[in-house]
């Protein structure tokens, strides 16, 4: 029982990774790419550690908590890491499909 | 320089090396409050300004709001992804940011970047507005409207009560 239920949060886990990887692959410029790896991939590393700490909990050794950690750094370090990406292509003009916004050429011109 | 420059940090920090240790034995306790008040101290000069959490409560409340739209915006991409990417709308939305903090900003951005289908991509020199890149968008003011009440208002409440 206990079984299923690990197999199934690993395997979500597994399908929420490669869909967020398979992103980079369809999606076609480089800020709709930012996307997957920020987003998809947290809910899959997530269930991917939920699966770790109740695998963990059970052996016996006392509960396992330090995936919670890794949660955490996670958390922190995604968002900040698309940011600078996303600003180094702005920076760049890297070709859109959306329009820039009018501010962000003011103010790179200006520099 | 004050005995305990960053009680808040000092209590993370004392929690992240007990979580780290994955243990809570006497001797990791008293190392983790050890770290927790020593690492601050030296840190001070990158750090001056001193975070004030001013409504635990709403901080609360923002982190399981938070959690429950990570879980939302990650099936919204996924099924973004798998449909035909020819037919998604990415627009770039300027949010004007009503928070003044760098803490403040910074938890709003990460905010933007972790849920409903937008990465914060451009902070304004002057820090008076955010954009924001949406992968599907199909009415920008309501999107800043959305992003500025759920996230914003909470944020402002926690950091810069006025």
């Amino acid at each position: 029982m206990l079984d299923i239920l690990l197999s199934l949060l690993i395997l979500t886990g597994a399908v929420f990774i490669f869909i967020g990887s398979l992103g980079l692959v369809r999606l076609d410029d480089f800020y709709t790419r930012l996307h997957g790896p920020t987003k998809a991939t947290t809910l899959g590393v997530g269930s991917l550690l939920i699966a770790s700490m109740i695998h963990f909990s059970l052996q016996g050794n006392g509960i396992s908590v330090h995936e919670i950690l890794i949660t955490l750094f996670l958390f922190i370090t995604a968002p900040v890491s698309a940011h600078l990406l996303s600003k180094a292509a702005l920076h760049r003009q890297l070709r859109s499909r959306a329009p820039l916004p009018p501010l962000i050429n003011t103010a790179e011109t200006e520099k | 320089m004050t005995r305990l420059p960053h009680p808040v940090l000092t209590l993370s920090l004392a929690l992240v090396w007990l979580l780290l240790a994955n243990s809570l034995a006497p001797g990791q306790v008293l190392l983790g409050v050890l770290l927790g008040w020593l690492i601050p101290r030296f840190t001070q000069r990158f750090s001056p300004d001193r975070i004030h959490i001013h409504a635990p409560l709403v901080l609360l409340r923002f982190v399981a709001l938070l959690f429950h739209d990570i879980l939302i915006a990650n099936l919204n991409v996924a099924w973004l992804i798998l449909r035909e990417p020819r037919q998604l709308t990415p627009a770039f939305v300027v949010v004007p940011l009503d928070l003044r903090s760098d803490l403040g900003i910074s938890a709003f951005a990460g905010a933007v970047s972790l849920t409903p289908g937008t990465v914060s991509s451009w902070l304004s020199p002057d820090r008076r507005s955010l954009v924001v890149h949406g992968l599907h968008v199909r009415n920008p003011d309501a999107l800043v409207a959305t992003l500025k009440r759920r996230y914003e208002i909470p944020l402002l409440k926690v950091f810069e009560p006025c």
